[in-house]
């Protein structure tokens, strides 16, 4: 008994060493393809990307302080656009590039998130599925109670988000087909700040990234659908898009290494921790 | 000249240095300002800028709402805290000097350090349910709500500034009063708020003044609808919130344009809250 005592005393130290040894290693494995690299990566395009290309640029740096990545916004179309015409090394867009962008442009395609929004409400709500055309005439305002779609005889409460929302360019894009939002609709800034909006408010609609959707919140099921990242993989839910990063010709050196690490379990890990769903 | 007075000397010019150098800063964030909001000014677009909704969509970048918004929570803020300041402040200084009245001061000076997020968290969690239930279902985030929250983070200033107010009244004054065999609550309303009226007025012009810059409160709790408000329980935007959420990417669209007429706007709004302290304030005032 005493020996096994012993035997544990050495071999938990030993075995503490280790894990302290091997964790630097085991948590740049992604970042060790850009050792001895040097130079610049210019990265512009849709603002739905920029968390997870910020934080993939600031390991990326801190682990080789010689490779430099700018990122700048602009849009899908930008993105497309300057990656095209040799302005940046990698244009970002929020939707596939068009067969006749990528003859013209010669481009890479390269996905690696899916960005799904579901449309959530209070857990009190008894509503808690809604056709799309009620979803439209809810955010432009004619439909303003709950009562008609079978809720509360109460006002209903509209959450939006704010301009640089990329869940709000889906959710208008896909989920309203560019309709009209009410001016009346409150404004938050975070899906973080929408869950506890919609938490705290019996009669509030809203909508969040998939990935943030938890018993906080209750999801509304559209055209019988329900947002989990389950149907949004199998595209059975509508109201999603791709993240995709584009190159002009197969990307080479820096780029190429940048967007395979994108795709190495670190970088996956960055994908779903910003909200997105993975696709490795 | 004497080792000693050259070192007074740096440490007066190190302080000269210090002095210019904010006061610099401060111009030249205006001049900052100015030079951007500059293309709208000149074209002659501040007017529609001013009296126009925020319809981005149909070309239309109006501010008016946020001034609306800014204007009915500032002044709501102040009709809660203004009476229960007053209040804390005479309770403090002259009702209570000693035991409850020293313990309560120790309480405001304790919230001045209370960040505004804090506020806000609180708001959003404990307020904004309360206020549903209680006043309108559709109150949660509303002018009301915020205004409650704000009214609670101006407090501590304008408590602080009243009960200064109170005790630079004259020693002499009370003792007068006492002689004369009057109560406390007669000391107050007859020598005490008459004397004190120039701090009344700095503390109520300052606690305007920073429940119009502040933005997180109205961020979290106003509901930053676009509409202009129509009622104490509807969603509203002020413009520090506005400048907040408007975080435009490029540098020359008429969003980023109008980010800095509202920040001009506020510029202005507070100065001139200032300069009202001061010219109203008398000596007291002119001490901010």
């Amino acid at each position: 008994m005493k020996k096994c005592f012993l035997r544990l005393q050495v071999a938990l130290p030993l075995c503490l060493l280790a894990l302290f040894a091997f964790a630097p290693l085991a948590r740049s494995g992604g970042l060790d393809a850009f050792r001895n690299d040097k130079g610049e990566i210019n990265v512009s395009g849709g603002t739905a990307h920029i968390p997870v290309m910020k934080e993939a640029a600031k390991r990326i740096m801190t682990a080789n302080r010689e490779v430099r990545v700018t990122i700048a916004g602009g849009g899908s179309g930008v993105g497309i656009k300057q990656v095209g015409e040799g302005l940046v090394d990698i244009g970002n867009s929020g939707r596939a590039p068009t067969e006749q962008e990528i003859r013209q442009y010669s481009l890479h395609v390269f996905q690696w998130a899916i960005d799904g929004v579901g449309v959530v409400v209070n857990k009190g709500n008894p509503v808690k599925s809604l056709k799309k055309e009620e979803l439209k005439k809810i955010f432009s305002g004619e439909i303003n109670n709950w009562k008609t779609l079978g809720g509360q005889d109460r006002p209903i409460n509209i959450y939006n988000r704010d301009e640089a929302s990329g869940t709000r360019e889906v959710f208008w894009e896909k989920g309203l087909e560019k309709g009209n939002i009410s001016l009346k609709a409150n404004v938050v800034v975070s899906n973080g700040a929408m869950k506890s909006a919609v938490a705290n408010d019996l009669y509030a609609i809203g909508y969040v990234s998939v990935g943030h959707i938890d018993e906080s919140i209750a999801p509304v099921a559209l055209e019988g659908v329900l947002p989990t990242i389950g149907n949004v993989k199998s595209g059975a839910h509508k109201i999603s898009r791709g993240l995709y990063s584009n190159t002009k010709g197969k990307p080479q050196g820096l780029t190429g290494k940048f967007i395979d690490y994108l795709f190495t379990g670190e970088g996956q890990k960055i994908v779903t921790d910003h909200g997105f769903i993975a696709v490795k | 000249m004497s080792s000693g007075k050259r070192v007074d000397r740096i440490i007066e010019q190190g302080f000269f240095l210090a002095a210019l150098w904010s006061v610099l800063v401060a111009v030249l964030i205006f001049l900052f300002m100015l030079v951007l909001g500059l293309p709208l000014l000149r074209s002659g677009q501040i007017f529609s800028a001013l009296t126009r909704p925020w319809l981005p969509q149909a070309g239309l970048f109006g501010v008016y709402p946020m001034i609306v918004g800014t204007l009915a929570i500032v002044f709501l803020s102040l009709y809660w805290a203004f009476p229960l300041s007053l209040g804390v402040a005479a309770l403090v200084s002259v009702i209570h000097p000693r035991g409850f009245g020293r313990f309560l001061k120790k309480i405001v000076l304790l919230m001045t350090a209370i960040p505004t997020v804090v506020y806000g968290f609180v708001g959003v969690f404990l307020l904004v349910p309360l206020v549903q239930k209680i006043f309108s279902p559709q109150g949660g985030m509303s002018i009301f709500t915020a205004s409650l929250m704000l009214a609670l983070l101006i407090c501590p200033t304008m408590i602080l500034i009243f009960t200064d107010s109170f005790e630079s009244v004259p020693r002499s004054y009370h003792e007068a009063v006492d002689a004369l065999g009057g109560s406390p609550v007669q000391k107050l309303c007859y020598v005490l708020l008459p004397c004190a009226r120039q701090g009344l007025v700095a503390g109520l012009v300052l606690g305007m003044a920073r429940a119009m810059g502040d933005t997180l409160i109205a961020l979290m709790l106003a509901g930053n609808a676009v509409a202009v408000p129509g009622s104490f329980f509807a969603s509203a935007r002020t413009l520090t919130a506005h400048i907040a959420l408007v975080t435009a990417a490029d540098f020359d669209s008429m969003e980023f344009r109008t980010i800095f007429v509202c920040g001009l706007l506020l510029y202005v709004f507070t100065s001139a809250l200032i300069v009202c302290t001061r010219h109203w304030g008398g000596e007291k005032g002119a001490r901010f």
